[in-house]
């Protein structure tokens, strides 16, 4: 065992994640999460999502306060612009996802992060939501996430945490692959 | 029938442990449910070779004399190699002698054969780390007009019907058995999860020279990370020939295989690919330059100038900008899908309750949670090299010497490495 003080500082405690992770190894059953968000329409194309409560470690779990999401569509279409697009929204969780987990692994490897910035863009031919040409998906064609990167690292390393940050990314994993989605009315 | 130890399956993992039982004089038979080297003989394909070169398929008490050190076994040339051995270390071998089941009994097991009942006081399991091709569960959407073959049942392309194939997974079974099905003229699709490149060739040498040169395939399995996960990776993308050919991901999209993502979904009739490709080539390109850092390394400190050629890197894994995502199972012409998505060992014999609620033997390096029973032969059971051949024999010292404390009352770690001289020579 290494007894060299670890002076790399990401704000990440990886020891409580190890530990976490020994700790779920022994029992399954407490790694099963729900995450949960609602939303109500408030006018037009303007609706608001609140995340407050989740499942998680075998109990009911609470965020420290309610965040809340305005979503709406910009002038171009036709809408007031109150916040961010949904497909936005997609950006930002992947954007959040993939760089939470870069600084996880970048401590877990001993690499001092001083800047971490990512530039995402989603191509997208709105025929597809348009219903202009049915060969057209809805969603993006690709999404591009360019990352810029200062540490003490050479830029082999640094691919090598990128790489890492995407193979243990939920959101990556979701955008990447397909999900059955269940929606019912009532 | 009653003896010491009973090892079961005469392949090299438990041939390696019947000489070292051997060497320490206690008494042991060797069961097999067929004949020596049964599943070399009945679950491998026509034109494979071992991906190993002849040199270094060193078993305790037996290796390679031939003039051919750099070559690579056929497998008629494999089963001979294991055969050979079998006669040289006289072996006490009962073939067809297949194991119906293992139980606990008051001082050891009871080993229940097809040719009766065997008294022991210690086991040792060495069937092997590829009983059971494993086919992923979203096989069960497929339609029934697409035919379906693993690894295990592949023997050559004459198998399959003309048409496209899409061969799942990209070990060394799945880009060999790709590449070979593709030269047949029936175009491929490879879909393709986590793998690990590695060239035939680095700076003049075999890649496994290095390996074992290096000190790769010595990494003990107390020194790993995380060793359920290093259990897991999958097998070098290798093919043994002549020419020291590549089956990397840039060799098959050269003869015109094509790349797709890992298979994630079955809906409707139509096979939905990742959208992760291009991080999985990435990872797997960082990951052999990372080995082959480590080799520059070792021969700048070991090796004088000029006595290998100078290092160089190869080039990246070629992804396409927009890989498929799909492909259509009733429209396009697929007609056969190849499983190579890897292999378990089968253990259904076994009564006795060492399994983890994955179904996974319990060990400790091969020391079974079962005082005197042993494991053999499964990849990185003590070393990087315990799938190998070439890795059988320090594994059968070590646990032969566990084995042997067992027998005596004593208590042995079971990370301890075995440092009782032995005799190397003969053959």
């Amino acid at each position: 065992m290494s007894t060299t003080k670890n002076i790399t500082d990401n704000g990440v405690n990886v020891e409580a994640l190890l530990e976490a992770r020994e700790a779920l190894t022994q029992a399954p059953e407490a790694a099963q999460f729900t995450w949960r968000a609602k939303n109500e329409w408030v006018k037009g194309t303007h609706s608001r999502s609140t995340v407050e409560g989740f499942f998680g470690l075998g109990e009911e779990q609470q965020h420290r306060s309610r965040f809340t999401f305005d979503a709406d569509h910009p002038e171009v279409f036709a809408s007031e612009d109150h916040g961010a697009t949904p497909v936005e929204m997609v950006l930002a969780g992947l954007a959040s996802c993939l760089t939470a987990g870069i600084a996880a692994v970048a401590q877990n490897r001993q690499i001092q992060l001083r800047s971490v910035t990512a530039t995402l863009e989603g191509a997208m031919d709105i025929q597809g939501i348009l219903g202009i040409d049915g060969d057209v998906r809805n969603g993006f064609q690709g999404i591009k996430v360019s990352y810029k990167i200062d540490a003490d690292a050479t830029p082999d390393e640094l691919k090598a945490v990128v790489a890492q940050s995407q193979k243990r990314s939920a959101v990556f994993d979701i955008v990447t692959n397909p999900t059955n989605v269940s929606v019912e009315v009532s | 029938m009653r003896t010491t130890t009973v090892v079961i399956g005469a392949g090299h993992a438990g041939l390696a442990m019947s000489r070292c039982l051997g060497d320490r004089s206690i008494d042991h038979v060797v069961l097999e449910r067929g004949e020596v080297a049964n599943t070399w003989k009945t679950e491998r394909w026509d034109s494979l070779r071992l991906l190993t070169p002849n040199w270094q398929s060193r078993l305790p008490g037996y290796e390679y004399l031939g003039d051919d050190p750099d070559g690579f076994r056929t497998m008629p040339e494999t089963i001979a190699f294991i055969e050979r051995y079998a006669e040289v270390i006289s072996a006490p071998v009962r073939t067809n002698s297949a194991v119906t089941s293992v139980r606990r009994s008051d001082d050891g097991y009871v080993v229940a054969t097809s040719q009766g009942d065997w008294q022991c006081r210690t086991v040792v399991l060495a069937t092997g780390a590829c009983n059971v091709a494993k086919v992923p569960t979203l096989a069960a959407e497929l339609p029934p007009s697409i035919a379906t073959l693993t690894p295990l049942q592949y023997r050559n392309p004459d198998q399959i019907e003309p048409g496209r194939v899409l061969v799942v997974g990209a070990s060394a079974s799945g880009t060999q058995i790709a590449e070979e099905i593709h030269r047949s003229g029936r175009p491929v699709t490879l879909s393709l999860g986590e793998h690990v490149r590695v060239p035939r060739v680095y700076r003049g040498r075999d890649i496994k020279w290095w390996m074992d040169a290096v000190g790769v395939l010595d990494e003990f399995y107390t020194d790993v990370d995380n060793i359920d996960r290093v259990r897991n990776v999958p097998s070098l993308q290798l093919a043994g020939s002549d020419e020291r050919r590549n089956v990397d991901l840039n060799a098959l999209t050269d003869i015109g295989v094509r790349l797709v993502g890992r298979l994630a979904g079955i809906a409707d009739c139509k096979a939905q690919f990742s959208g992760s490709l291009l991080n999985l080539c990435q990872m797997a390109d960082l990951k052999m330059n990372r080995l082959l850092d480590r080799i520059d390394e070792w021969v700048a400190q070991n090796m004088g100038d000029g006595e290998v050629d100078p290092p160089h890197r190869f080039e990246p894994t070629r992804v396409e900008a927009s890989p498929p995502l799909g492909m259509d199972l009733t429209s396009s012409e697929i007609k056969t899908i190849i499983w190579a998505t890897g292999f378990r060992p089968d253990h259904s014999w076994l009564d006795v309750p060492v399994f983890d609620r994955k179904g996974r033997l319990r060990h400790d390096g091969g020391v079974v949670e079962s005082p005197g029973m042993y494991l053999m032969g499964i990849p990185f059971l003590r070393r990087r090299k315990s799938s190998l051949i070439d890795g059988a024999g320090d594994d059968a010292r070590d646990l032969s010497a566990h084995l042997a404390a067992h027998l005596d009352g004593r208590t042995v770690v079971p990370s301890a490495r075995d440092e009782m001289p032995t005799l190397r020579s003969v053959a």
